[in-house]
């Protein structure tokens, strides 16, 4: 058995452009220090403790899954499960930690892709959960019924709304065209969304029977809570909207960007930051690309040689009788 | 039953093994950087990196099966990039029918649409090696040198170290379904009840599962706490990196500065 990710949410490096990849980590990188920050001040030592094990505990509880048809099979993203259970500011950092090492180690999406796929699973995923979650309990009042529905609400919003950016993501890099790859990736997650509702609402109403205490029952919501519920409401609104306006129209995405201005920021491809760009010293571009060419590729070759060399030198020295 | 084998890390003494994690860490990155800056159909540059890479694996002694094995997780994602070929470009390619309408391929699309398959499966395997040529340790070693939080590193460090726990205990549990609810051998019998019924039990595990990690996190800190920890993750200093290290690096990113550039000139 090899552990096997299922979760098409996770973007493989190459699928994003430069880009796209790079100010999403940006985005992802204030966040998460933001989120750190918090968490360092309301738990103190037992932060790294704390959210060390629980970043494991979702880990290998995305791993049990129940079987649904025809070989496929339901199981949990887990970012509605932490935000009802730890908060928003601790569930942000225990998915960091889970998508980053599923990304490093298990190249469960990539490298360069690991900030967007941080957005989209730990940033998305919390504070729209954490918005449908706390919406809906105030809602019920005191009464166990908000914890359930909002419980569900908040797995299955969570998965869609960010499956819906991974799909604008890849809308933005040119990789996927907005009108394919908008109701696409929400169709499929409207589907995968229900197995997170099922599963989370399961975990629910074992924790709400064996530990009450957990759901923190008439205590003031924590300092800063407004913000992530706003964030929550304005990046579920936004993506509801800008996710039917892109596939729509005939050029997706590129004229919503269009109608935002800020086309020009994301048209030009990084490279064109360097026009007439050639070596030093030598002023024709022709000759300085057949140069690097050949250059390069003496370069690898090398390598690719040296690779051999040391193969042949291994194997002789394994077998020193046989030649 | 012990879940070591979910660890992609592959103890051998080749020169990438070798490698100083931080050098392999960067260069793995600015490899994945590299192609992902490519423009689309230099396909020259994508051959040499290609021919890069494979010599890579081989000096590793992973050997090209092994990783080639492994990059094909991330193809089911190919079918986010296929609609590129139909929908982008001028210049029809070929078209065939498709009932009452026609399905025109377009010579730019499918440039694209290869060429981002290509940087998929060229930065996966950079990724695979580096994960499967370093022990985790060195990881964490590189993350710190590279400035990522070390509130962060020592988090990582820790769930890197409970996550065989929890997965046994994962499996566990599952194990405990699969005995009590009468899975059967028999082909086209139903284990368990409905599916509403199954998805119940499994997120009883999962919460299950959660609650016992919990316990777990409170015993592990006041253990933490009685050997005298304080709050501050305490990793040990950084090794100074080695002259052929610092070669090894320069050496690396110059070459991948040197085929990026190529690409540039040649398609830019």
């Amino acid at each position: 058995m090899m552990y096997s990710p299922v979760q098409p949410m996770h973007i493989p490096d190459g699928f994003l452009s430069t880009l796209v990849s790079v100010v999403f980590w940006g985005i992802s990188v204030v966040a998460v220090a933001y989120a750190l920050r918090r968490v360092g001040k309301d738990l103190g030592e037992r932060q790294v403790p704390l959210m060390g094990v629980l970043a494991a505990a979702i880990f290998a509880g995305q791993m049990l899954n129940f079987s649904v048809t025809g070989g496929t099979s339901g199981h949990m993203l887990g970012a509605a499960l932490a935000t009802i259970l730890l908060g928003p500011w601790a569930a942000v950092v225990v998915m960091t930690s889970v998508v980053s090492i599923q990304a490093l180690i298990f190249q469960d999406g990539g490298l360069l892709a690991l900030g967007a796929n941080l957005f989209n699973m730990s940033v998305v995923g919390v504070t729209v959960s954490y918005f449908t979650y706390t919406s809906l309990r105030k809602l019920a009042g005191g009464k166990s019924w908000g914890v359930f529905a909002g419980g569900a609400a908040a797995a299955w919003f969570s998965i869609v709304v960010a499956s819906l950016a991974c799909a604008l993501e890849l809308a933005l890099s040119g990789t996927s065209p907005a009108n394919i790859a908008v109701p696409a990736m929400g169709g499929v997650h409207m589907l995968i969304g229900l197995g997170e509702v099922l599963i989370t609402l399961g975990a629910l109403a074992f924790l709400y029977a064996a530990r009450r205490d957990l759901f923190h029952t008439g205590e003031p919501a924590p300092k800063g809570a407004l913000v992530v519920w706003i964030f929550g409401l304005g990046s579920a609104l936004a993506l509801a909207v800008l996710s039917p306006l892109a596939s729509a129209h005939p050029d997706g995405l590129e004229w919503v960007a269009g109608q935002a201005g800020f086309l020009a920021a994301v048209r030009p491809p990084l490279y064109n930051l360097f026009p007439n760009y050639t070596f030093p010293g030598i002023s024709n571009t022709a000759l300085a690309t057949i140069l690097a060419g050949l250059l390069g590729t003496v370069l690898v070759f090398g390598v690719a040689l040296g690779a051999a060399y040391w193969r042949r030198k291994k194997r002789r020295g394994e077998t020193p009788g046989r030649s | 039953m012990h879940i070591h084998f979910i660890d992609p890390y592959r103890p051998l003494t080749s020169p990438i093994h070798l490698l100083d994690g931080r050098v392999k860490f960067v260069l793995a990155v600015s490899f994945i950087l590299t192609a992902s800056l490519t423009p689309a159909a230099a396909w020259p540059v994508y051959i040499l990196l290609t021919a890069l890479m494979l010599s890579v694996e081989i000096l590793s002694g992973l050997g090209i099966g092994y990783v080639l094995k492994r990059s094909l997780l991330a193809l089911p994602f190919a079918l986010a990039a296929f609609p590129v070929i139909f929908t982008s470009g001028e210049t029809a390619f070929f078209s065939f029918p498709i009932g009452s309408w026609t399905l025109t391929a377009h010579a730019e699309g499918l440039e694209r649409f290869v060429s981002v398959m290509l940087k998929s499966w060229l930065s996966v395997q950079a990724a695979i090696v580096l994960a499967s040529s370093t022990p985790f340790p060195e990881l964490l070693q590189a993350m710190r040198a590279v400035g990522i939080p070390r509130l962060l590193v020592g988090m990582f460090g820790l769930m890197w170290r409970y996550l065989f726990v929890l997965v046994d205990e994962a499996l566990r549990l599952m194990r405990a379904r699969t005995a009590r609810s009468g899975e059967s051998a028999q082909a086209g019998t139903k284990a368990g009840g409905s599916i509403l019924w199954q998805a119940h039990l499994t997120g009883g595990m999962a919460g299950n599962l959660f609650l016992r990690a919990f316990e777990r996190s409170d015993r592990i800190y006041i253990a933490m706490l009685s050997r005298g920890y304080d709050g501050e993750a305490r990793l040990l200093p950084l090794p100074p990196m080695k002259g052929a290290s610092w070669g090894a690096l320069v050496a690396g990113l110059a070459l991948l500065g040197l085929l990026l550039s190529f690409g540039i000139l040649l398609r830019g």
